[in-house]
């Protein structure tokens, strides 16, 4: 009693909002339970779901393939499957810092080795699958792995750049970033798809899902270059002081002392940005790319099926919800060491 | 050793160092005071050229220093450096504090570089805090684990900036120790400190500064017996009146 006097009604503006809330919830939440499960229908059946109150959880068992796999060839959707199992357990592996040793990275080769294989096949008697069709979950999993494994060595030399003593490299730099940040994702990947294949000597072609891949690197660079930069900021004058009196030269002093510890500082605003890009990846829908919200909304064009599109979006939702709030609840546990 | 030629520096507008004429012999320990702004600090940071001059001439060891990295990478092997706040770096452990600069700079084998640096962690009397993080130390502990650090470089000549304003009172004496034990050694060394029972007990030589300019220069008990200028007596009396 006394812990909910404490914490409820502590004052009174205190306790008018916990009235407020507590009437807000009792408005909406049993109409949401009674829509999500007691009215719902888990059958895969438009008639069914047409006829019901609650929602249609059949059409995401109906579509949960295509969902997940996109335009994968379906009977071959075991290797999707395998390689977003195989990707999403190295991301596991990799977050404990017990394996976080030199080998890690040959692991990390190891996996994208097979994820490749699976992908594409050809070898092993597997059938060749064109990139063009991957879609749905792997897709988004890989654009967002290659994405920030590229991006992030190159927001750092980036932003080591901007703070350099020679100003054609700090030029360069503050012009790239500043011109990056300047243009929306969308209109990036547009240029990527439609007019980088304009400038290219005929003959010469790269696929689609590589374009989107790098314009969506030169993206996130950006941003997370300015992330960094505010982490190198905020290194004391006095570490460089000890550092140069101790003579290391540059990129040893930068990689040895600088880094680590601005690096560490940033941890809260590159996660930020690390899960503001694995949403992005999204936007990969506009030039024809099949990742997760783009094959939810295909789904949702079915005709048998139109009209579920909230428990679609819901089931997308709680996809990236699940990612994103992995991705943060591990970045907790890093600050507090 | 150390060798200024009526050395200028300006920031921006301001001049710190107007015309400075030094020159620190091998084994003597130079003690360097003044009032705040005076420019002593300037001074011995433009030593190991963490400031640079824009006027006149700086040569340590045979090099003279100039824009050339290499003069200034030649000067920064020789020379160590103790700093007011410590530096020391929170992310290493106070072994790694000490063997990084040797196995990164001067590619001793990482064994060896951790022995020299038992040895000179025993010198400075924490031999046990080895393992442990900066944070974790006292400050007279980590400004001993500082001059440890500086020391692990062999240096033929030592700078110290203010190595105790930072510290409490009871921990100044724990460093100021060890820096008598090294200056007995025969350490060169230049010292900008305020504690003037240091400077009695082991300089050679007290600079007095004012204003960007050397104003006096002596044997301390010539410097504090009868300073020459008003202004030395009056900083003098500040200093030692309390």
């Amino acid at each position: 009693m006394r812990w909910l006097r404490d914490n409820f009604f502590g004052g009174w503006a205190s306790g008018v909002f916990t009235v407020v809330l507590i009437l807000l919830l009792w408005k909406t939440l049993p109409p949401f339970i009674d829509w999500a499960f007691l009215d719902a229908i888990w059958k895969p059946d438009p008639k069914a779901c047409r006829a019901a109150e609650g929602a249609c959880w059949g059409f995401i068992a109906e579509k949960h393939r295509f969902i997940l796999f996109g335009t994968y060839p379906y009977e071959l959707h075991w290797r999707p499957a395998i390689a977003t199992v195989l990707l999403i357990g190295l991301w596991v592996f990799s977050a404990f810092r017990r394996f976080w040793r030199w080998w890690l990275a040959s692991v990390w080769l190891l996996g994208l080795t097979a994820i490749g294989v699976l992908m594409w096949g050809g070898v092993f008697g597997m059938r060749y699958v064109e990139n063009e069709r991957w879609g749905g979950m792997i897709l988004t999993l890989l654009l967002t792995t290659f994405g920030l494994a590229f991006a992030f060595p190159l927001s750092i030399l980036l932003a080591l750049g901007r703070r350099s003593d020679m100003p054609v490299i700090r030029a360069l730099c503050i012009g790239y970033i500043e011109l990056i940040r300047g243009v929306p994702l969308i209109s990036l990947l547009f240029m990527a798809s439609v007019m980088l294949p304009l400038f290219l000597p005929s003959g010469v072609s790269i696929d689609k899902l590589l374009r989107a891949q790098i314009a969506m690197i030169l993206f996130a660079a950006a941003y997370l270059a300015e992330v960094v930069r505010g982490g190198l900021q905020a290194i004391p004058r006095g570490q460089y002081d000890a550092a140069h009196a101790l003579a290391l030269p540059y990129w040893r002093r930068t990689c040895l002392i600088i880094l680590p510890q601005a690096l560490r500082i940033s941890v809260p605003p590159l996660v930020n940005t690390f899960i503001a890009f694995f949403k992005d990846t999204s936007l990969v829908l506009i030039i024809g790319l099949f990742d997760l919200l783009s094959t939810i909304k295909v789904s949702i064009q079915d005709r048998a099926w139109t009209g579920f599109g909230v428990e679609a979006y819901l089931f997308a939702s709680l996809v990236y919800f699940a990612f994103c709030t992995a991705m943060s609840r591990y970045s907790r546990s890093f600050e507090h060491r | 050793m150390i060798e200024m030629i009526k050395v200028s520096k300006w920031f921006a507008a301001f001049q710190a160092l107007k015309e400075v004429d030094l020159a620190v012999g091998r084994g003597e320990k130079v003690v360097v005071c003044g009032p705040s702004g005076s420019g002593k600090s300037t001074l011995i940071r433009l030593v190991n050229r963490l400031e640079a001059h824009q006027e006149g001439r700086v040569i340590v060891d045979g090099v003279e220093l100039t824009d050339d990295p290499r003069t200034i990478d030649t000067v920064r092997r020789e020379v160590g450096m103790v700093f007011q706040s410590f530096n020391l770096f929170p992310h290493l452990t106070v072994l790694e504090n000490l063997t990084l600069a040797p196995v990164w700079v001067k590619h001793v084998p990482r064994k060896e570089a951790e022995e020299t640096a038992r040895e000179l962690l025993a010198r400075v009397r924490i031999p046990e805090q080895a393992d442990k993080y900066p944070s974790q130390l006292s400050g007279g502990q980590q400004q001993r684990v500082a001059i440890a650090r500086a020391l692990c470089m062999r240096p033929k000549l030592m700078l110290f900036d203010e190595p105790t304003s930072a510290l409490d009172p009871e921990m100044i004496k724990e460093v100021l120790d060890v820096m008598v034990e090294l200056a007995r050694e025969g350490m060169t060394m230049m010292v900008v400190t305020h504690e003037m029972g240091f400077a009695k007990t082991v300089a050679d030589r007290v600079v007095f500064m004012d204003g960007g300019r050397v104003v006096e220069a002596a044997p301390p008990a010539e410097f504090f017996g009868a300073p020459k200028t008003d202004r030395a007596r009056l900083f003098l009396s500040q200093v030692l009146g309390h």
